[in-house]
């Protein structure tokens, strides 16, 4: 039995070496894992970490959980995370939480290559979303719509509308499991025009119009949770459209050859970008990570691998072409004019407002 | 071995000593000590033995496992928020009437401007808009809009505040903020029983397309009680020729019934999405030999039939164990009785054997439904919109989007009571100790 | 039922091989999901099916490369490390306080004995998302969640009912007069523990072990809460890969998932057989 208890002691004690890591520096980021985490991967991390050998990066996908976890590592005063890629809804709360860091971006970041501050060089507002001081912004990306080319038929969907017209297109839909697109889209394809969907939306008579839009594709839809999943179920055949991150579903297209085209209208722009959890232990490292990652050649690197566009002004012109297949990147940016016909404009706030109700009213939904 | 062998001479004369010297009719032990009492001794003394030997377990349990579930209990009642972060606030609104139907006066409004001017200087303030957003929308940009501009709020307070924003004007904010000002707040299971506060103060149920959890969890319980049922019927036919079979072909068989059963949950399903998925091998199949279409191929998954198919597949051999072991007991001569006597063997079956397997059916079925109302796991992966279970509602107000830890823990707390009414008539059926494992 | 009668009549004899029909379609149920990873797990292409170059027997249609990506990928093998490193160390802390938690519940003397056990065998039954949440919360309050060592203590919590279960049935049957018989022969009370008691429990503390490591190599919602990234276990990755992206590495981890299983069956049926020999040799 001594010995027994003698072997348990060692392996707390070897637990506790294990958890507490080595002398080089661990960073830990959470990200959004697939394509995405393989983008940041070969932009950011590979080329910091062989110009720092000390420092060896991990990632966790786990940004879909992200708030949550923060919150708890907050609350407990155990902070295990150093950079967290989030949207910038997210950020917003974290921000007005004191979950994260805030900073003053010409301090953090580095300026222009010619020499324009940080400040003046990211897209205007997108440093401090809500008005808040913690956002690092890395893309622009849209939630937008991709098609199986070969069980469309003879016309492919051009339209918001035909996603939910089920006689022009038959087949099964995946759609994101929450409220936040699918509301306004399902208005737009009711008629409601692009601009006018969140004041449609204030009304109890709108919100009831867009549910009563999605019944009408609900035995038909299936339900999406991480950004993974769309371009998988459309290479696999199990849905005919989906709604996607546009970047997955340029992976799917160019880098896999799978047969889905893209359906443009009405996407939803928004932004994905770092933050700094207040209470890492690494926040030295963390700074140095940034000022490299964040500079206008390294944001543009980002967009070789994966079609989202730099959130600096100056990285635009570097944008070239994909760094294996060698085809260029612009066409497949959502910010390209071709692609930007028709773009809806994310309503923070009425979303901050109503997220709670519009969640419960959209589980009751999905329930019954 | 000599000095042993003294002592116990020397104590046998000792002993035989006080014997003659006290002789007053009680028993004694050989020690001279009262026969009643030495045994109290001894028994104390075996029961100290037992408590210390279980004791290690049960602190760890209780560290480890019973505590954490406390916490969770306890978050589903508690919610300092409000009073941490508006403590003039609470104060001040003691004072009003929410009955009277007027705004409260200049007081609460001036603590409501320094507790907002505070919380946004603290970063605290985005909690308490979170918090009474659960319960009326628009609080969280009321907060900020509002906590921005605070610090710059003078004299007369009410009148600048509802000029910054008109919502303040609200009566139903400011009976929230009274009513949820203590450091508990029963509105988390309110809401878990699709319940809220109505305007008057009383208790009644959501709004119709707002009730949710009730319905969920009487899915969770239908689709446990079918699950339940299929292991049955399913598991009574094969644990009866389990249990009659020779020896050695019933244990080679009893393989196929352990091989799942010791096998991973996770590969388990992961099987179930192989076969059942539309691009998958039954679909694969009925469509190669001609019995589908290639474009209707069956929806098989991310439904209920999904989740009951792969649930009782995976709580199938929870039936059979227990099923079995009662059954090895039923002696065969019962029926050849039965048999001997007239009885058809149907009559014989129904009427003899089966009564007899009740206690093993009993046994399987509560343990079968334990495990199905708590799964998460497999629901979540084949559960689609119309398969999932309440557990996977607790997960997503957890770490999903859609946090609200207060009203997990709510929910997380009706399913245990309902675990543990079943685990009660558990120990009462079959008793804690009957259970068996393979 | 076990054998047709030479006198059965015709109706017997058709219900006989109905019934026989019935019960291999239940054994197919249950069995042939495990076994049909086995050849998707070679498929060539990134399918869940078979494809018709699988069916033809192509040896084009297979492959060996999802089980080469699973030994080379370095997060499988890390999860292969923790999933290890973690259920060995939960075993260990479970099979020791449960074994000696046993021997106290199988003392007569144990004072409210039903109520302590139904305690102790609470985390078998409690909803493991319940279990997992309590824990996410506790933990990170005290410091031990996205901590190796919280998910050792939390697998060991929930493996403990098992070694208690399988250890107080096999003291169900023990002598105590055993014990007694060794103290009047002069062993002291370590040295019975040793000599008497242990070889007998032996079979069920093993088996208890046995069940404690599956119950820890196997959970992963526990250690979706509690743990981070560094603690990425096996089931852990195969939840998040079923999530995302489908591919064939998890048919292939589920393979040799199901070669551990059958190994561990194989041993706990050897222990079984043990038990019942010695047992059989023990009078009464």
């Amino acid at each position: 039995m001594k010995r027994l208890l003698t072997t348990t002691s060692l392996a707390i004690v070897a637990a506790f070496a294990m958890s507490a890591g080595a002398q080089a520096v661990d960073l830990t980021m959470v990200s959004w894992g697939g394509a995405y985490t393989a983008s940041q991967q070969k932009a950011y991390h590979d080329p910091y970490m062989a110009a720092n050998p000390d420092v060896k990066i991990i990632n966790d996908d786990s940004s879909a959980e992200a708030l949550a976890k923060l919150r708890a590592q907050v609350e407990a005063g155990n902070v295990t995370w150093d950079l967290v890629d989030m949207v910038a809804s997210d950020a917003i709360t974290a921000c007005e939480e004191g979950l994260i860091e805030e900073f003053d971006p010409d301090v953090l970041l580095a300026p222009a290559p010619d020499g324009t501050p940080a400040s003046k060089d990211f897209f205007p507002g997108s440093l401090t979303p809500g008005g808040t001081n913690c956002y690092i912004p890395q893309i622009v990306y849209s939630t937008t719509f991709g098609y199986r080319t070969d069980m469309v038929g003879s016309t492919a969907p051009s339209t918001i509308a035909d996603v939910f017209d089920l006689k022009k297109y038959p087949g099964k839909r995946a759609l994101e499991k929450k409220p936040i697109g699918n509301l306004e889209w399902a208005l737009i394809a009711d008629g409601v025009p692009g601009t006018k969907v969140y004041e449609v939306l204030a009304t109890a008579d709108g919100v009831d119009r867009a549910f009563a839009k999605l019944e009408t594709i609900k035995d038909s839809v299936v339900w999406w949770t991480k950004g993974a999943q769309p371009p998988q179920l459309l290479a696999d055949g199990e849905v005919v459209m989906a709604s996607a991150y546009n970047g997955r579903l340029f992976s799917a297209i160019a880098e896999k050859n799978q047969p889905i085209g893209m359906l443009w209208d009405w996407q939803v722009f928004d932004l994905d970008g770092w933050v700094i959890p207040k209470g890492t232990k690494n926040l030295a490292a963390v700074k140095k990570y940034l000022m490299f990652a964040t500079d206008t050649q390294r944001l543009a690197d980002q967009a070789k691998f994966i079609s989202y566009g730099p959130a600096r002004q100056s990285s635009a012109p570097l944008v070239g072409k994909h760094a294996d297949l060698g085809i260029d990147m612009k066409p497949h940016m959502p910010t390209d004019p071709n692609n930007a016909k028709t773009t809806l404009n994310f309503d923070y706030v009425w979303w901050a407002d109503n997220r709670a109700e519009m969640d419960e009213r959209f589980n009751a939904w999905l329930a019954k | 071995m000599p000095s042993r062998l003294h002592n116990f001479l020397k104590r046998r004369k000792k002993t035989l000593a006080q014997t003659e010297a006290i002789d007053d009719g009680t028993m004694r032990t050989a020690d001279g000590m009262p026969l009643k009492l030495a045994l109290e001794r001894a028994l104390f003394r075996s029961r100290l033995r037992a408590v210390l030997l279980v004791l290690p377990l049960f602190a760890f349990l209780v560290i480890t496992f019973v505590l954490p579930i406390f916490d969770m209990l306890f978050r589903s009642v508690e919610d300092q928020v409000i009073a941490e972060i508006l403590p003039r606030t609470v104060v001040e609104i003691e004072a009003w009437d929410e009955t009277s139907g007027v705004l409260p006066g200049e007081a609460v409004f001036e603590a409501i401007v320094k507790d907002m001017a505070e919380g946004k200087e603290n970063k605290t303030l985005g909690k308490v808009a979170r918090r009474l957003n659960y319960e009326i929308s628009g609080m969280a940009s009321l907060f900020r809009k509002s906590g921005r501009k605070a610090g710059k709020i003078e004299a007369p307070y009410k009148e600048q505040l509802l000029k910054i924003d008109k919502r303040w004007n609200n009566l139903e904010l400011w009976k929230l903020i009274k009513r949820e000002k203590g450091y508990f707040t029963a509105s988390y299971f309110l809401a878990a029983a699709d319940m809220e506060y109505k305007p008057d103060g009383g208790i009644g149920m959501r709004p119709e397309n707002r009730q949710i959890y009730q319905h969920l969890f009487v899915r969770t319980l239908w689709l446990s009680g079918l699950i339940t049922l299929l292991c049955l019927v399913l598991a009574y036919p094969v644990s009866y020729l389990l249990a009659t079979l020779p020896l050695r072909s019933g244990n080679l068989l009893m393989i196929l019934v352990l091989l799942p059963f010791w096998t991973s949950l996770l590969v388990r399903t992961t099987s179930w999405i192989a076969l059942l998925q539309s691009q998958g091998v039954i679909n694969s199949i009925l469509v190669g030999i001609g019995i589908i279409d290639d474009d209707s191929r069956l929806q098989l998954i991310h439904n209920q039939f999904g989740t009951i198919v792969a649930m009782t597949h995976i709580l199938l051999p929870f039936m059979i164990l227990p099923l079995y072991s009662v059954m090895k007991t039923i002696p065969p001569s019962y029926m050849r009785a039965a048999r001997s006597l007239g009885a058809t063997p149907f009559t014989a079956f129904v009427r003899i054997y089966m009564p007899n397997t009740v206690a093993g059916a009993g046994a399987g079925g509560i343990l079968v439904f334990i495990l199905a109302i708590g799964y998460y796991i497999t629901p979540a992966l084949v559960g689609g919109r119309t398969g999932t279970l309440i557990s996977n509602f607790i997960a997503s107000f957890i770490s999903g989007s859609t946090q609200n830890w207060g009203l997990a823990a709510a929910l997380g707390m009706m399913l245990l009571a309902i675990v543990l009414v079943f685990y009660f008539l558990y120990d009462k059926i079959v008793g804690i100790d009957n259970m068996k494992l393979g | 039922m076990s054998s047709l009668q030479p006198y059965a009549g015709k109706l017997e004899r058709t219900w006989f091989y109905t019934y026989r029909t019935i019960c291999a379609a239940i054994f197919v149920f249950l069995i042939a999901p495990i076994f049909v990873i086995f050849p998707l797990s070679f498929n060539e292409l990134p399918y869940f099916t078979f494809t018709p170059e699988m069916l033809s027997l192509d040896p084009a249609g297979y492959s060996t490369k999802w089980y080469a990506e699973f030994f080379t990928e370095q997060s499988w093998r890390d999860a292969v490390a923790n999933s290890f490193f973690i259920a060995i160390f939960a075993t260990l802390m479970s099979t020791t306080v449960g074994t000696v938690a046993a021997l106290g519940l199988s003392s007569p003397a144990m004072p409210f004995r039903s109520a302590v056990m139904a305690i102790l065998i609470s985390p078998m039954i409690v909803p493991l998302i319940i279990s997992a949440a309590g824990m996410f919360f506790f933990y990170s309050r005290i410091g031990l969640a996205s901590t190796h060592l919280g998910v050792i203590l939390a697998h060991a919590a929930l493996g403990t009912p098992f070694v208690v279960i399988t250890v107080t049935a096999t003291l169900v049957g023990f002598d105590h007069s055993l014990t007694r018989a060794a103290a009047s022969l002069g062993s002291n009370p370590t040295r019975t523990f040793f000599k008497v008691i242990v070889p007998l429990i032996l079979p069920g503390v093993i088996s208890g072990a046995l069940f404690a490591f599956i119950t820890s190599f196997d959970e992963v919602v526990v250690v979706l809460f509690v743990g981070s990234v560094e603690q990425r276990t096996i089931p852990w990755k195969m939840f998040s890969g079923i999530r995302e992206e489908i591919r064939p590495t998890i048919l292939a981890v589920a393979t040799l998932l199901v070669l551990i299983s059958m190994l561990l069956l194989t041993m706990l049926e050897l222990l079984r057989r043990r038990n019942e020999r010695l047992r059989g040799l023990s009078p009464g």
